[in-house]
């Protein structure tokens, strides 16, 4: 199977499309999900949750379901208040005012959105624990719902919590002086003001979500398998939850099927799962259904956000201002509090030096599933408003929009840049992206065929977005500056065994991302050896001594930094054997190509698996050093990376239906050095697809009661191959000075990006109608009837012909 | 998601099937199980027995009966898609059933199944519509025939008695006229928003005959009655098409839903009988 490198090789790995080492198990069927977990005498677990969005809970009755045979307990929030803590909140950023709240893991007297846990049925059977279900009967007293943040706010509406005054969460703001931004605004010369909504997206990855828990009672040890980005996190908060002790905590989440954000959080549902393996002391297996995840699993985005962007007729952008309202639902999920602040509203600004700028975030209760991170977290929500904002300050000052963005890029020169968040970019060639971009699509060429097409009573759109991103999450001191409950840290173990073979530990946790095969590039390359010979591990609390897991573009930047870290550390230590192997100054050995030799002299050299089984046998090692050939490293990354990059699309409109058609999509990332071209292209192309998606597709629909209109996949559309125009993706490599790869992070950037492309492009085709902003999704019916109010509203014959768009080159 | 406990039996002719499910009261039919299953999984059915069609050997196959073709009820939708005398004699149910769904769907879910499960945005209904086709149904009563135009009659809704069993749709030849399906699908679902069936007979520039089906638009599948009208004996001319799509969905019901409201589907209805009738008329 393997086709990833023979023996020990000269040309580095390190660049190379390496065909992905995972795939071959995951493709046959043979990866290793929390579903895939059977032990021995488990039960099995199912949720009744609630169909009302608020509701009191009178009664909860089990007599009749306690009945079906087979059943072994069944759970309700009344009997578990005060034997599971409260569900946590691991992010409180500083001076946000946080309105924290008691999450139970179970409804107690109360349920807040559809979908929140009111009692949990384990049985010896799917079947039994199904039917149990069934028979629970719930007296409901409902209550009235709040769903958008808008009612939420309003002084007399229902509360989510008691005692929570209009439902605000968190109340955060970052940036200049509030009156010297209401001063820059004012003295501007041209001011354009949009009010954007960021609707609210379901994550919906492959692999629903899952839990295993066995308890052994007598070493009061918890093992539980679960669909988690981030096991170690796991481990402290199931831990912490249960009042068990955390090195009596086993977390495994071997093979995880995508996660895009939403297994981060820590879940009543493992937490539910884990208790009852302990009360009855048998296994537990709980398997999320698709339909469940829609409503039980967090959600993301979800905005409004009012924006004022000034500048002056000459393209400088002068002054930027955010308002924002995001709605978090019922709870406060694990990292939610940070994302519509800290990973937003630091970097509103995006990629262009705008001297004064400042955000303002009311985070709210509502009666609906709890937000929380989202492919992208923070940022994409941030990237779609400047680049919406810049189009039309572009249109406003009668200015091309790609002219507009080179005016006001970060120039090169200008690293490390700090932004007017106190935020520092690492460093960046914002330009050289956007020229290359603009090498594979002639602008000038695409405004004649616009304004062919125009004449035709055709609509054609270009779409630009130029976007920065600050990802590799992150440095620790700056974690806790901001509130995040935990370091940011990463941590790998590089063991070389007595053959030479090599493990590798690490405290990232891929789901879905590859870095089972990047990181075995990186280790070939330092050690000379065969990626066959090196096995990257990861998942499991007992094996990797400790990581902070997969999100935030993190994993190759924070994880891969320590790994370089650890091999620099084996390398040191095998250097030293080597020379007393050779009998030479340590200075003047070298290792090449999997062998120490000594300089000049070529053939004075021992092989790399010969150092590693004279460390083990330890019949000679030099003075000082110890037997065995292994390093750890914990690396705390100075700062943040900050990807960057152009992406343009081209789209048709047709006038008739509303129906918008993908033409082309161009992207241009930097993301520093590629360790596999291959990996970064398939995360970048992932990544568009899914911001795509935002843009004209998905959609979560809440009505006023607080159902869920979108509860499944027959009316929540996700992106269809067949829709998509073939992507382009070229690179520009700009390393981050700071991290040992000088790599940055690509796994969210295409959402980042994708989105704000393609409603650019929209608008462009829809520029010359006079349309100028739409709510995303833009689905065939919302773009046609703006186009049907333009045409009412311009004078006969006036519309659809002239100028293609606001655009002039 | 699972499915409860329920009684299964394969029959290998009708009439065993027609016996097995009258031994168990609320016994339905399996066919494809695409529509069915999903509602059992869903706990919005719970049937105590289901009777396999898959062995009844009268139930399938594709024939030349007389002046008609005769589909076998078992009949796949991936079969109907590539048959060549569906492709000959019935074209436009060839288009319809390629348009259903994805590949597994379309080897799975029959006509039969399709027809009795009579969703509203299905597009076989278009189809049997516009084709005034006949749906022959079997029932421990006998046999009998049930027009297509009176066959379904709301969402979820036709004329079957529960212990009828589709035989078969009997389909007439239309060789002449020339027939198309089109859709708009559901981006998330892939069913019909609007689905239209036409089969126009063209005499000179005249139109001699035409029917027009309509799906995805209100409770059940429908004839375009008025617009049928409008076209029969008239030269055909873009004022014609005009009036033609402004009264497509006239008398109906239009449902609305999130993805698109009763107007905009309203629209949608007229421009693509529009255009699925432009492009007939240019055809050749
Ligand atoms: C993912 C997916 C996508 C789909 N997309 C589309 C689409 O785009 N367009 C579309 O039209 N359909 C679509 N369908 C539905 C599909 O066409 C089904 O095949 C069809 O609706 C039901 O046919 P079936 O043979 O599977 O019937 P079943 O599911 O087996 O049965 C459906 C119902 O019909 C009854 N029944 C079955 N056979 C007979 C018979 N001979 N006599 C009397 N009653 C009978 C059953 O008892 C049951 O009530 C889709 C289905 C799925 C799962």
């Amino acid at each position: 199977m393997s086709t990833d490198g023979g023996a020990a090789h000269a040309a580095p790995l390190m660049g190379q499309s390496v065909p992905r080492r995972e795939d071959a198990r995951l493709l046959t069927g043979h990866g290793h999900y929390t579903a895939d977990v059977n032990r021995p005498g488990q039960l099995y677990a199912v949720m009744l949750r609630s169909p009302h969005a608020h509701a009191r809970l009178r009664a909860v009755r089990t007599d009749a379901a306690r009945q079906v045979p087979g059943v072994a307990a069944i759970y309700t929030g009344a009997q578990l208040a005060g034997r599971i803590a409260p569900i946590p909140t691991a992010w409180i950023p500083p001076g946000s005012e946080l309105a924290l709240t008691d999450h139970p893991a179970l409804a107690d007297t109360t349920v807040r959105y559809v979908g929140d846990g009111v009692a949990m049925v384990v049985a010896e059977s799917l079947a039994a624990a199904r039917q149990a279900r069934a028979l629970i009967d719930v007296d409901y007293e409902p209550l009235g719902a709040v769903t958008s943040v808008a009612e939420a706010m309003d002084p007399d509406a229902p509360r989510v919590h008691e005692g929570v005054a209009g439902n605000v969460a968190l109340h955060w703001r970052a940036g200049s002086d509030p009156a010297a931004v209401e001063r820059a605004l004012q003295d501007a010369e041209v001011r354009v003001r949009e009010t954007i909504r960021q609707q609210r997206l379901i994550p919906n990855p492959m692999e629903p979500r899952a839990a295993v828990a066995e308890f052994d009672a007598a070493d009061e040890a918890l093992t539980l398998w679960v669909t988690s980005q981030n096991p170690h996190i796991h481990r402290l908060l199931v831990a912490g939850v249960l009042g068990l002790a955390e090195h009596r905590v086993r977390i495994i989440a071997q093979d995880v099927g995508g996660g895009f954000g939403s297994k981060i959080a820590c879940y009543p549902d493992e937490v539910l799962v884990a208790f009852a393996a302990r009360d009855l002391g048998r296994p537990v297996k709980w398997v999320e259904d698709r339909r469940e995840h829609f409503t039980a699993t967090t959600h993301g985005r979800d905005h409004v956000d009012e924006v004022v962007l000034a500048g002056r007729r000459d393209g400088t952008l002068t002054a930027l201002a955010v308002r924002t309202q995001a709605n978090l639902g019922a709870y406060l999920s694990t990292a939610a509090p940070g994302v519509p602040t800290i990973l937003f509203g630091l970097i509103a600004n995006g990629p262009y030096d705008i001297p004064v700028a400042a955000t303002e975030v009311y985070g709210v209760y509502t009666h609906t599933t709890p937000v929380d991170a989202y492919r992208g977290a923070g940022r994409p929500e941030a990237t779609f408003l400047i680049e919406r904002l810049v189009d039309r300050f572009a249109h406003e000052i009668g200015m091309d929009p790609v002219e507009v963005r080179r005016k006001n890029l970060v120039r090169a020169d200008r690293f490390p840049y700090t932004n007017a968040f106190g935020i520092t970019y690492d460093s960046g060639r914002y330009e050289e992206a956007l020229d290359r971009a603009l090498e594979h699509l002639d602008v000038g060429a695409f405004r004649r065929e616009q304004a062919d097409a125009a004449r035709q009573g055709r609509l054609v759109g270009l779409g630009v977005s130029t976007y920065v991103e600050m990802c590799g999450l992150g440095p620790s001191e700056v974690a806790g500056a901001v509130g995040f409950q935990g370091g940011l840290w990463e941590h790998a173990l590089v063991r070389v065994l007595p053959t030479g073979k090599v493990m590798v530990m690490t405290g990232i946790s891929p789901h879905g991302q590859g870095e089972e095969t990047t990181f075995a590039q990186v280790v070939a390359d330092r050690l000379g050896c065969a990626m066959q010979d090196i096995e990257v591990l990861h998942g499991d609390t007992q094996l990797v001594s400790m990581g902070w897991g997969t999100y935030g573009s993190r994993s190759t930047a924070v994880g891969g930094g320590a790994l370089s870290v650890a091999l620099d550390r084996v390398v040191d230590k095998a250097r030293k054997i080597a020379a007393h192997v050779l009998e030479a100054d340590v200075a003047d050995v070298a290792l090449e190509a999997g062998r120490f030799a000594v300089r000049g002299v070529p053939d004075r050299a021992v092989s790399f698996a010969d150092v590693a089984q004279k460390a083990h046998l330890a019949w000679s090692l030099p003075e000082g050093v110890e037997p065995g050939l292994e390093a750890e490293a914990s690396y705390n990354p100075s700062n943040f990376t900050y990807p960057f990059g152009t992406h343009l699309a081209v789209v048709e409109v047709d006038p008739d239906t509303g129906e918008t058609t993908l033409q082309r999509y161009l992207a241009v990332d930097d993301c520093g050095p590629r360790i596999n071209p291959m990996i970064v292209d398939g995360q970048v192309r992932g990544g568009i697809v899914q911001g795509i998606g935002q843009a004209l597709w998905e959609g979560a629909a809440y009505d006023a009661q607080g159902q869920l209109l979108t509860g499944s996949l027959m009316d929540y559309a996700l992106p269809k191959a067949r829709w998509l125009p073939p992507i382009e993706t070229d690179f520009t490599e700009t390393p981050a000075p700071h991290n040992p790869l000088g790599v940055k992070g690509v796994g969210e950037t295409g959402t980042i990006a994708a989105t704000p492309t393609i409603v650019n492009a929209v608008m462009d085709a829809l520029g010359s109608l006079g349309i100028h902003h739409l709510d995303m999704p833009l689905t065939p019916e919302r773009v046609w009837r703006a186009i049907q109010d333009a045409r009412a509203a311009a004078p006969l014959g006036a519309a659809g012909a002239g100028e293609g768009g606001g655009m002039r080159s | 998601m699972m499915l409860g406990a329920f009684q299964y039996e394969r029959p290998a002719s009708l009439d065993e099937a027609l016996r097995q499910a009258a031994a168990v009261p609320g016994a339905r039919w399996l066919a494809g199980g695409m529509s069915l299953l999903p509602l059992m999984k869903m706990e919005l059915a719970d049937p105590p027995a289901l009777v396999d069609l898959a062995g009844v050997a009268d139930l399938v196959g594709v024939q030349e009966d007389g002046g008609a073709l005769r589909v076998g009820a078992m009949t796949r939708h991936a079969e109907l898609a590539e048959h060549p005398l569906v492709a000959r004699h019935a074209p436009l149910l060839a288009a319809a059933a390629s348009q259903v769904g994805d590949p597994q769907v379309r080897h799975r879910g029959t006509i039969g199944g399709s027809l009795a499960h009579a969703d509203p945005a299905a597009d076989l209904p278009a189809a049997v519509l516009a084709l005034d086709a006949t749906i022959e149904v079997a029932s421990p009563r006998g046999r009998r025939e049930i027009p297509a135009k009176d066959f379904f009659l709301g969402p979820l809704m036709t004329a079957l008695e529960p212990d009828d069993v589709i035989v078969a749709v009997v389909v007439p030849q239309r060789g002449a006229h020339r027939q198309a399906y089109h859709k708009r699908p559901h981006p998330a679902s892939g069913y019909a928003v609007v689905g239209i069936a036409a089969s126009v007979l063209r005499e000179a520039d005249r139109v001699a005959s035409a029917a027009i089906a309509v799906t995805g638009v209100a409770s059940h599948a429908f004839r375009a009655r008025r617009a049928e009208e409008l076209l029969t004996g008239q030269v055909m001319t873009d004022a014609l098409l005009a009036e033609v799509a402004s009264v497509v969905a006239s008398g109906q019901e239009v449902w609305g839903d999130l993805y698109a409201s009763a107007d905009y589907r309203r629209h949608l209805a007229g421009l693509t009988t529009r255009q699925v009738l432009e492009r007939l008329w240019d055809d050749r």
